[in-house]
């Protein structure tokens, strides 16, 4: 399951319908990832956009190699700004017994920012600036600009 | 006609124009001077689904999406 939400996430309300959702399905292990805004070089905050359509198609790959596995993957992520201490993205896994789950979150969460499509923007003095320097060319990129 | 769509970061406008494949869009995209920082890092989708060839082959009405360079969480 992929939520998508404007503006920063209700964790406490998210982790807990998450836990109650699977609560009778009998995982022995729920591992939440709860990523948070950190006041860093005087930024506002952060600010997202997100392409959900390939988003999706990311999520459900990950979700098939997750039930290979016995094991369930939650998400999710903001669009727009999220403030400093505030909190933009929740990964979740599910599973039997504790060693998938806590390889499989890295592994998950890894990828995750390798190859979502969601871009991030520094907030400050109300601008929005692109995190260049912090972000990741997707696997295979640059073929536009490859010599013919 | 193809479109050509830029994400995120990238301040464009879609362009919609005539391709049979990503070569096509590719030598349009290299003479516009502002797209010369994004060609080397972006990611291309084809109706949502990445690609990694230029050799992709396009028809009418098909959607081509720059994907620069990610940052989430």
């Amino acid at each position: 399951m992929l939520e998508l939400y404007e503006g920063a996430l209700n964790v406490p309300e998210i982790i807990t319908r998450w836990y109650a959702e699977e609560a009778e399905y009998n995982y022995g292990a729920y591992i939440p990832f709860i990523g948070t805004v950190r006041e860093e070089d005087g930024i506002e905050g952060l600010s997202f956009d997100v392409y959900e359509p390939i988003l999706n198609g990311w999520f459900e790959t990950w979700q098939a190699k997750a039930e290979s596995l016995g094991a369930k993957l939650k998400m999710a992520h903001s669009r727009g700004d999220v403030l400093v201490h505030e909190s933009s993205y929740i990964a979740a896994v599910f599973s039997p017994k504790r060693r998938v789950a806590l390889e499989t979150i890295e592994k998950f969460v890894e990828d995750f920012k390798a190859s979502a499509p969601i871009w991030k923007y520094d907030l400050r003095h109300g601008e929005r600036l692109y995190a260049r320097d912090r972000s990741t060319a997707i696997s295979g990129a640059g073929i536009l600009g490859a010599k013919r | 006609m193809v479109t050509v769509e830029f994400l995120g970061p990238i301040q464009k406008a879609t362009l919609s124009l005539d391709a049979a494949s990503l070569h096509d869009v590719a030598e349009a995209l290299k003479e516009d001077n502002e797209m010369a920082q994004w060609l080397d890092n972006c990611a291309v989708a084809v109706n949502d689904m990445l690609v990694s060839t230029l050799d992709t082959p396009l028809k009418d009405g098909d959607k081509v999406s720059l994907l620069p360079p990610v940052c989430g969480g």
